[in-house]
């Protein structure tokens, strides 16, 4: 029987020749992920188990993104424990606020060179999937399994079932991949790939940027999904040459093509081109409505960045649609570059200033709000545009605040016009101005 | 191995942040994190809670985050196990890592309502709803697994 990407990937990684759905198995891994939120725990049950290191030194990453800058004391006690477990096992990926290699995990492990094709990667983060758009295999675990993984530098899996997003066309224009993902999520609902790997395939997936299969395979999970994969291909092959040089020139990495015959649960036609403005409405990110079709909705308050969307190509698109306008007044329009790297070209590239000149401001690269963590909390009954990835009662403050998932354009364009909007209507509002 | 108890019952898609919301992540303390158990979808939930009482839920309970202290803060609030017609991914191994039973039943978590009293053996896989008098049969678990809940984990486990 064939294998899907996902499956040779696992099957590699468990030293077995193939692999079948269902099948549970015990897999080496190429990367172990935690966060200040899961590794604090999972160094309590790493002490439990006695190891006396850490299976690979330049394995492990350890990213403090959640809430840091730390916003209390108990946040800051969990940050020095990591930091203390990071240099009493000698863990290279450690990474502090300031490095010029931080930023938010799903942001940097990429940038940082980190995540290669053919990699088996878990993380304590269940957006860890993110990185299944280098044709890596990368899923979310909890503390327990990165303390065992981080001790052992394996781990077991359910050898997962598959569906097949095959892509034809081109996205129009102002479309996303985020405006894709929201649109398949609502079309599958948030268990509709429960369990199950979500793999990209066809025409339309060369039309898509390696930032668009990371905030594509970041969403994955919300999906119910195991994980996200795209093929390997030229824009894979540019990512490692800017991105992890030092990999692609020792060869260590692996290519893997699903089989002619592979096996998929069923197979989902979707064309580019059919894909609408989408905004997932409270409280579900399958709660999905095109923008146009709903009435007017005021808002308190726009989020852009994340491991969603806070990548350079995000922020040159939230400045091309802000530069020359204002925030609307009563609004707070946060800004969030991903990582470090992302803030500095940012900077460089003028974008910081054209978003302090619109009334943005511009926060330090941080999970923060997105989680409801810190950094932009919401009162009670305020509306929030975000471009991150969940929109649960309570995900970004009071359980009687709402988020609308959205892009980067809807996003910008809602911070203008004080309301959900397209970026359309910014145009039709120039050309009023011209008149 | 069976327990009894009063039912909590809850809608599809219950997520990891109404379970145990992010504003309290500060610590992974089972104490702490129990005073917030379910309070953004029931404020009740902690001060009604007793010992050995069961929660019923919609499906894809527990989706969203991969947060442990989900399944920690369900279990130290004092809820013996979860039933739910299917469960998000990673909760579900979290969940048996943390020693939290969990059992899936479409049946049982349509026919069983708030507030019944209701048995479950882990052996048999049998959900006795003993309000209503109906009876359900969920898969049981396999023994290891059986046995990571009885150590109350799988740190406990790896210790045996």
């Amino acid at each position: 029987m064939g294998m899907t990407m996902t499956q040779k990937i696992l099957a590699r990684h468990a030293g077995l020749p193939s692999v079948e759905p269902g099948e549970l198995i015990e897999a080496k891994l190429d990367l172990v992920l935690g966060n200040d939120v899961t590794t604090p725990p999972a160094i309590d049950v790493f002490e439990k188990t006695c190891a006396l290191q850490v299976f690979d030194r330049n394995k492990v990453a350890l990213v403090p993104d959640h809430f840091t800058p730390n916003k209390d004391i108990k946040s800051a006690d969990n940050c020095k424990k990591i930091r203390e477990f990071a240099k009493n096992f000698g863990v290279e990926n450690y990474y502090e606020i300031g490095d010029p290699k931080m930023g938010v995990e799903h942001v940097i492990l990429p940038e940082n060179g980190l995540v290669a094709p053919g990699d088996a990667i878990i993380g304590a983060d269940s957006h860890t999937c993110t990185y299944g758009a280098l044709g890596a295999f990368a899923t979310g675990v909890g503390s327990t399994d990165l303390a065992c993984a981080m001790a052992t530098g394996q781990t077991w899996f359910r050898v997962p079932e598959a569906i097949r997003f095959h892509l034809t066309g081109h996205l129009n224009t102002n479309i996303t991949s985020k405006d894709l993902i929201l649109y398949i999520i609502g079309m599958i609902g948030v268990d509709g790939a429960l369990y199950k790997s979500m793999e990209f395939t066809g025409p339309g997936v060369e039309t898509l940027e390696m930032s668009d299969r990371l905030t594509i395979c970041n969403m994955a999970i919300e999906a119910g999904g195991k994980n996200g994969i795209f093929p390997f291909d030229q824009k894979t092959l540019d990512y490692m040459k800017k991105f992890a040089p030092d990999r692609l020139a020792a060869g260590s990495y692996e290519v893997f093509a699903a089989d002619e015959d592979a096996v998929y649960e069923r197979t989902i036609e979707i064309n580019l081109s059919d894909v609408p403005m989408t905004v997932a409405f409270p409280h579900l990110p399958e709660n999905t409505r095109t923008v146009g079709s709903f009435e007017e909705i005021r808002i308190d308050q726009v989020v852009i960045g994340s491991c969603t969307n806070g990548r350079l190509e995000d922020l040159r698109t939230a400045a091309l649609w802000l530069k020359g306008r204002k925030v609307m007044k009563g609004v707070r329009c946060i800004i969030l570059p991903g990582s470090n790297r992302v803030w500095k070209e940012a900077l460089k590239e003028g974008l910081l200033e054209i978003f302090a000149d619109v009334n943005c401001v511009v926060s330090a690269s941080t999970c923060g709000p997105c989680l409801g963590g810190h950094m932009g909390i919401l009162a009670r009954g305020e509306r929030c545009v975000s471009t991150t990835n969940r929109n649960f009662v309570g995900r970004m403050g009071h359980p009687e605040s709402e988020v609308y998932l959205a892009s980067v354009p809807v996003a910008a364009a809602s911070a203008v016009l004080g309301r959900i909007a397209g970026p359309d209507e910014l145009d039709e509002m120039l050309s009023e101005d011209n008149l | 191995m069976s327990i009894k108890g009063k039912v909590f019952k809850y809608g599809a898609n219950v997520d990891t942040d109404v379970i145990i919301p992010a504003r309290y992540l500060n610590t992974a303390d089972p104490k702490e994190l129990a005073k917030h158990c379910m309070e953004d979808i029931d404020i009740h939930f902690t001060e009604r809670v007793k010992p050995g009482d069961i929660i019923v839920g919609g499906p894809n309970f527990g989706c969203g985050s991969s947060r442990e202290h989900a399944p920690i803060a369900i279990k130290a609030s004092g809820i013996s196990c979860v039933i739910a017609p299917s469960f998000a991914r990673i909760f579900y191994r979290n969940a048996i890592n943390m020693g939290l039973a969990i059992m899936e039943s479409a049946e049982a978590s349509e026919a069983i309502k708030d507030g019944d009293e209701v048995e479950v053996n882990f052996e048999t896989g049998e959900i006795r709803d003993l309000t209503s008098g109906e009876s359900f049969v969920a898969k049981p678990f396999p023994e290891f697994i059986r046995k990571i809940i009885e150590a109350d984990g799988l740190v406990g486990y790896i210790a045996k």
